[in-house]
């Protein structure tokens, strides 16, 4: 891809290249992902705003040539949330960790999908605390090790796909980074859906946890992805002991039909005005 | 809404929402909390009857995100709290500081530290008003003492969180925001409403976070066709992260000089009776109310007292306070608190002289009488 | 009430209404300091103090009515008027009576009172018998207030009732604002002391 790539006119390449992240990061692969579906649906730039919170996915909206804001640890998508409602015909993306996006912003998370607010929310899942050098997430597997977990993870982790439905999300869906085609198709269905949108993408973090779990390059890491996910269509065939330890892949929750919230409360707005 | 022909008996909780609708706001994201909760209520009521939006938030750091967000989309916005919740908040209202975000923030205070006092009255959160957050910064809070007061102080706050992009905290008390009183609602065209300073240079040219002779920036919202960064994070003029030490200095520096450059415009105060004063009680808020009491009953027994009754808490007004000590032989600062303001008068002052508190810290309102006794206590100190 | 020495019109009287909490004593007060404003001529704050519950606690509140331009202390001192619903207020607050004070109880719940010239009058049960709840009983003593002071009209009353309820509430409220002010009228001879 050179520099005359049409995903340019979208990064801020001039003033903030090169990014923050490690060399194998799975971020970067993201970001042009969530690019490419808001190319592909030719959105305005000026009508998108990407909302962040702190962490290695946290940089993300300074490299992107939209409405940008680099919030603070946890509290993304309630920033989004009045974003949204003072201004509905905003596009909201909001670029979550997991440690961000479920410890200290879980709260906001499962509120947001309740009200089932029209806010994007991709959740870069690498199950770790990269920024702050590899400490264990909610969703770092059991037995998996992390500098705060010397001696193996002994807390079991969040599946964030059935958090998202339990908490009443209209879409969620669930990718990784290896399946980068699958990751566009499922980013511009999300983007295009109205109300809560998750999109849980399994990233990876080969600095941190794959050396401390014996994944040191970022291949491996990759092919663990390929190796450790199913599409939910092949899933559904299949017996849970030969699903156990896999990572179901695709589409779990696609409901047009559920009131969203904005708009729920533009019918408030209308019915006093009567 | 009041009758605007006739004085009516209004809530000082509802008084703040009228306020705030009279100066444009049009969002409000809140968390129920005593003794503030009034004021969420009836901007549940009123705000989408206009078109505007209410939110009640999962808690308290959630709603001054959706605050500030709503700001950053064009809207003038605000919360309303207490302790508590005045505490969970200080983490965005550091984040309104850096990113110059003009909101309001109605801090009703109730006894603390933690749950404290839910239901009584307490100033123990003047010090916290102004340095609540981590980091440095100047903070802007203002503190009406009657109903009236508190819808204009409420105007005030919008005005000041606009032009100077920043948070105001509205600092009430438990007394006044559940105090119902005669309220005249004012002339709409004599409320001055400030709005925020737009671009007027085409996008290619625009720098969110521009170094102007004011320390005053453009703020385009988002959606307005200017595509920026807005970051927590230290940033330059454009937004974006930096480590330089300069432009780390510089970006700190604007934050307080834009408050000193206009701290004249905005210093709100009353002198009551000071002419001829040789002693001066110095108060805010509700304990202003009994201090002025004070001062007509200590003129009964020949006192030469005055009060100056703050409106501006932050900036403290240093040099109103060193000027008006000058001709003064004493000073009693009463708060409700045991000693929070007064630190900062002996601060201000620039020559030694006897400086007392009147302090209650059990959630009742200060009476009169024990002002009167702190004047003859710093009377008595100067005897000797 | 008080004289103010700058101007002999001026006038400030200062009430207290106390018992528990839920016996609407603080909806009293406020209709009080509202038919007061509505007069527009007269100044009124009404404040309160209350536990953290809403029923069974202690509950008060207070109401200065003055012309006024301004008051300043918004808390009841010293009592033109003290109205207690329970024992426990009467016992706390009669030593904040002026000399010429007036105390008002509720003559079943304050069954034992030492000072002879207390008006004692069944709210609680008059509400019940005559308009079928005990909740109208604030509003009885408003009434009673109204008539016993003729400082507040009964029409600027009867509009601060009126505007304080939802339809559903506002006659019997209105019946009960009419009772007291008759039996308050037959006490005016006690301001004479004021």
């Amino acid at each position: 891809m050179g520099p005359k790539s049409p995903i340019y006119d979208y990064l801020r390449y001039k003033k903030k290249f090169p990014t923050v992240w490690c060399p194998g990061c799975g971020i970067g692969t993201i970001m042009g992902a969530i690019i490419r579906a808001v190319m592909s649906l030719g959105y305005d730039k000026n009508d998108v705003v990407m909302v962040s919170g702190i962490g290695c996915s946290s940089r993300m909206p300074a490299y992107v040539d939209f409405n940008t804001l680099h919030t603070t640890h946890g509290r993304a998508i309630a920033f989004a949330t009045g974003i949204k409602l003072a201004k509905p015909h905003l596009k909201l993306i909001v670029v979550t960790g997991d440690g961000d996006g479920l410890a200290i912003g879980g709260n906001h998370f499962i509120h947001a999908a309740r009200r089932n607010i029209d806010i994007t929310h991709i959740l870069i899942n690498n199950s770790i605390y990269g920024m702050t050098g590899g400490q264990y997430s909610p969703t770092t597997p059991r037995r998996a090790f992390a500098y705060t977990a010397p001696y193996g993870n002994i807390e079991p982790d969040f599946d964030v796909v059935e958090l998202g439905i339990a908490a009443g999300a209209s879409f969620v869906a669930r990718t990784a980074v290896y399946h980068i085609i699958q990751m566009g198709k499922i980013i511009e269905k999300a983007l295009k859906h109205k109300g809560y949108s998750l999109v849980d993408v399994i990233s990876q973090c080969p600095v941190l946890y794959g050396r401390l779990n014996k994944m040191r390059s970022p291949v491996e890491m990759l092919l663990w992805q390929k190796e450790h996910t199913v599409d939910i269509k092949v899933a559904a065939k299949k017996s849970p002991e030969e699903l156990e330890g896999k990572y179901i892949v695709g589409i779990f929750k696609d409901d047009p039909d559920m009131p969203e919230y904005v708009s729920e409360y533009q019918k408030l707005i209308d019915s006093l005005k009567e | 809404m009041p009758n605007k022909e006739r004085p009516a008996l209004v809530q000082g909780n509802i008084a703040c929402g009228y306020g705030a609708l009279a100066a444009g706001c049009s969002f409000f994201g809140g968390y129920p909390i005593t003794p503030s909760t009034e004021i969420a209520e009836f901007m549940a009521r009123e705000l989408p009857k206009r078109g505007g939006k209410f939110i009640q938030m999962e808690d308290e750091m959630g709603s001054l995100a959706a605050v500030i967000g709503a700001s950053i989309a064009g809207a003038k916005a605000m919360t309303a709290t207490s302790g508590p919740g005045f505490s969970l908040m200080q983490e965005h209202i550091g984040f309104a500081y850096i990113t110059e975000t003009p909101i309001v923030v109605v801090n009703v205070m109730r006894g603390g530290p933690s749950t404290g006092l839910p239901t009584m009255t307490s100033q123990s959160d003047t010090l916290q008003a102004g340095f609540g957050t981590h980091g440095d910064y100047y903070a802007v809070a203002f503190a009406p003492s009657s109903v009236q007061e508190v819808f204009e102080y409420t105007v005030k706050a919008f005005n000041a969180a606009e032009f100077l992009q920043t948070p105001v905290v509205l600092l009430m008390d438990e007394t006044l925001a559940h105090m119902r009183e005669k309220f005249i609602y004012p002339p709409t065209d004599s409320i001055e409403v400030i709005n925020r300073k737009k671009p007027e240079t085409p996008f290619a040219w625009f720098k969110r976070f521009e170094m102007t002779p004011d320390c005053i920036s453009d703020f385009p919202a988002f959606g307005d066709g200017y595509r920026y960064h807005i970051t927590g994070l230290v940033h330059d003029p454009m937004g974006f992260p930096t480590a330089v030490s300069s432009e780390i200095v510089k970006s700190a520096e604007k934050l307080r000089d834009k408050i000193l450059i206009h701290k004249d415009r905005f210093t709100y105060y009353e002198k009551f009776m000071t002419d001829d004063a040789i002693w001066l009680i110095i108060a805010f808020g509700t304990a202003a109310r009994s201090a002025k009491q004070a001062v007509i009953e200590a003129r009964h027994h020949r006192m030469k007292v005055g009060l100056l009754q703050l409106y501006t808490i932050w900036p403290f007004p240093d040099e109103l306070i060193a000027e008006l000590s000058r001709n003064v032989e004493g000073i009693v600062v009463a708060e409700m608190n045991m000693g929070q303001l007064i630190r900062e008068v002996k601060k201000a002052c620039p020559r030694k002289l006897p400086i007392l508190g009147a302090n209650r810290y059990d959630g009742v309102l200060i009476t009169p009488d024990e002002i009167i006794h702190s004047l003859k206590a710093v009377h008595g100190s100067k005897e000797k | 009430m008080n004289k103010n020495k700058q101007n002999k019109e001026s006038f400030k009287m200062e009430v207290r209404l106390a018992g528990s909490g839920g016996q609407g004593l603080i909806t009293a007060g406020m209709i009080l300091a509202k038919a007061a404003v509505l007069t527009g001529k007269l100044n009124a704050v009404q404040t309160q103090s209350y536990g953290p519950e809403a029923r069974g606690g202690a509950s008060r509140s207070d109401v200065i009515i003055s012309d006024y331009e301004q008051i300043y202390y918004p808390k009841a001192r010293k009592l033109d008027i003290l109205l207690a619903f329970n024992e426990e207020s009467y016992y706390k607050y009669t030593p904040l009576l002026k000399g010429a004070g007036i105390l008002i109880v509720d003559e079943k719940y304050v069954p034992e009172v030492k000072e002879k010239n207390a008006i004692r009058f069944p709210f609680i049960t008059t509400a019940k018998t005559e308009i079928g709840t005990p909740i109208v009983a604030n509003i009885i003593a408003v009434g009673f207030i109204g008539g016993l002071t003729g400082i507040l009209g009964k029409k600027v009353l009867r509009e601060a009732v009126t505007t304080s309820f939802k339809e559903a509430f506002r006659k019997k409220n209105l019946k009960a604002l009419e009772i007291g002010y008759r039996v308050g009228g037959k006490h005016t001879e006690r301001m004479k002391f004021l």
